[in-house]
């Protein structure tokens, strides 16, 4: 099986079960909910306040949300020795991954798409910069989260606490992503600055990371 | 081997207490700054060190990938953890000096905020060497170390952005121009005992690594046996 096919065929496998079971994404929006509403008792604010804030809240919530399905990424193939299946199978590594990264992806994706009309709601939001350009940093922005999250949490599947373990890795080297989507987020919504310089910083993050990963999947699968 | 190892710590003990002289007696005490500058051939040596260590680590980790042999990963664990015991020094050192001269313990200017965040991947590569188990220990974090050295210049990059678009620091920080040729010797001395100092923690700890994996061999062999006591 080639590699295309290998990834298309784990997707759909793993959105057919996403959308049985709606597990990873009921979570995350419960969890990204509550993290809204505690923000706004925690920061109380005022409608030009918080389209200077909002940038960080907005990516927070999503961070801590995106690590709830993150943790679940690899834990169903544990069940039945799923993963050691595919270790001794001839299916190349990087489908594996390429199909869990893209299927996390698509998750938090939707996850945003229902959560922006709820920041607006709570937060009185309005974009002074062009909409577009959210989009395309909330785009490149999920994938710099969760294509580092999906090899974290195949890093953290294999160690004590695995739970905790994930967050622990995964925030201190997606700190430059985080300040990029943040600051990104903040110019555009106060209109006050470009974002231009942040949107080219998530685009090299992206492939830097995407590269990185693709090369040392198979050794972490293989780890014994 | 182990004369010569044991040469190099006497050489050691004698560059440090040499170069303590320096800094403290023989350097001339800053102007503006006062005493209190002297920290600084404290602060960059352990700086440097701290840097060298994470190169080592890095290094080890692809040569652990590519050979997988204990031993680079002993290297790698060792330069790890003395890595981050020196950028904690820097870490400490700094607000110390910038409290005077400054009038603020932090500030999040390019430079800090980076050695903050090297710190932090470091201390969570070492939070994953304790958490994982038995063999798979030596890939998990050399795969970490590859992505924390990867991300290290992109922390740079971004945090310079983040702070010259905001208003720049309470002072330049621009220490190292034109320092007087007493200082010059003074620091030059300390990097090189630092530096040892480095390197014999790192050899000390890297027999400590490799006598851990002999125990736990030991055991696991024991174990198999059934000759457990």
């Amino acid at each position: 099986m080639t590699t295309i096919g290998v990834t298309r065929t784990t997707l759909l496998k793993d959105l057919r079960m996403e959308w049985r079971s709606k597990d990873a994404i009921n979570s995350m929006l419960f969890f990204a909910l509550l993290v809204v509403v505690i923000f706004s008792f925690a920061f109380n604010p005022t409608a030009e306040e918080s389209r200077r804030i909002a940038g960080g809240l907005i990516w927070v919530a999503f961070l801590f949300a995106a690590v709830v399905a993150l943790n679940q990424t690899w834990a169903r193939e544990l069940r039945n020795q799923v993963l050691d299946a595919y270790r001794v199978s001839p299916a190349p590594p990087n489908a594996l991954f390429l199909a869990k990264a893209i299927g996390n992806f698509f998750f938090v994706v939707v996850l945003e798409a229902l959560m922006a009309p709820l920041f607006v709601v709570f937060y009185d939001l309005r974009s002074v910069g062009p909409v577009w350009q959210l989009i395309v940093v909330a785009l490149l922005g999920t994938w710099a989260l969760v294509v580092n999250g999906t090899f974290f949490a195949a890093l953290s599947i294999r160690t004590r606490s695995r739970e905790i373990m994930l967050p622990l890795i995964l925030f201190p080297i997606s700190i430059p992503a985080l300040l990029a989507m943040v600051d990104a987020t903040t110019s555009i919504l106060t209109g006050e600055a470009s974002p231009d310089f942040w949107i080219k910083m998530l685009a090299v993050y992206d492939v830097v990371f995407t590269a990185v990963c693709l090369l040392l999947f198979e050794s972490v699968l293989n780890a014994e | 081997m182990k004369n010569l190892f044991i040469a190099f710590v006497v050489f050691t003990l004698a560059l440090l207490a040499f170069s303590t002289y320096q800094a403290l007696f023989v350097a001339p005490t800053e102007q503006t700054m006062g005493e209190v500058q002297r920290i600084f051939y404290y602060h960059v040596p352990s700086a440097w060190t701290a840097g060298v260590c994470f190169f080592v680590n890095f290094l080890a980790s692809v040569a652990y990938l590519w050979k997988r042999n204990l031993a680079s990963d002993g290297v790698a664990a060792a330069s790890a953890e003395v890595g981050v015991t020196f950028c904690t020094i820097v870490l400490i050192t700094g607000p110390i000096w910038a409290r005077p001269v400054w009038g603020i313990w932090w500030t999040w200017d390019a430079r800090l905020t980076t050695t903050l965040v090297l710190w932090l991947i470091y201390v969570s590569y070492l939070v994953l060497r304790r958490f994982s188990a038995g063999g798979q220990t030596q890939v998990l974090a050399a795969a970490l170390a590859i992505f924390g050295f990867v991300d290290v210049p992109i922390v740079y990059m971004s945090i310079r952005w983040f702070r010259t678009q905001h208003p720049s620091p309470v002072m330049g920080g621009g220490e190292n121009s034109g320092l007087d040729p007493a200082m010059l010797h003074a620091f030059f001395w300390n990097l090189a005992a630092f530096t040892c100092v480095g390197i014999v923690l790192m050899v000390v700890r890297y027999r400590l690594q490799m006598l851990e994996e002999k125990v736990e061999a030991t055991h696991a062999a024991a174990a198999l046996q059934g000759g457990s006591r």
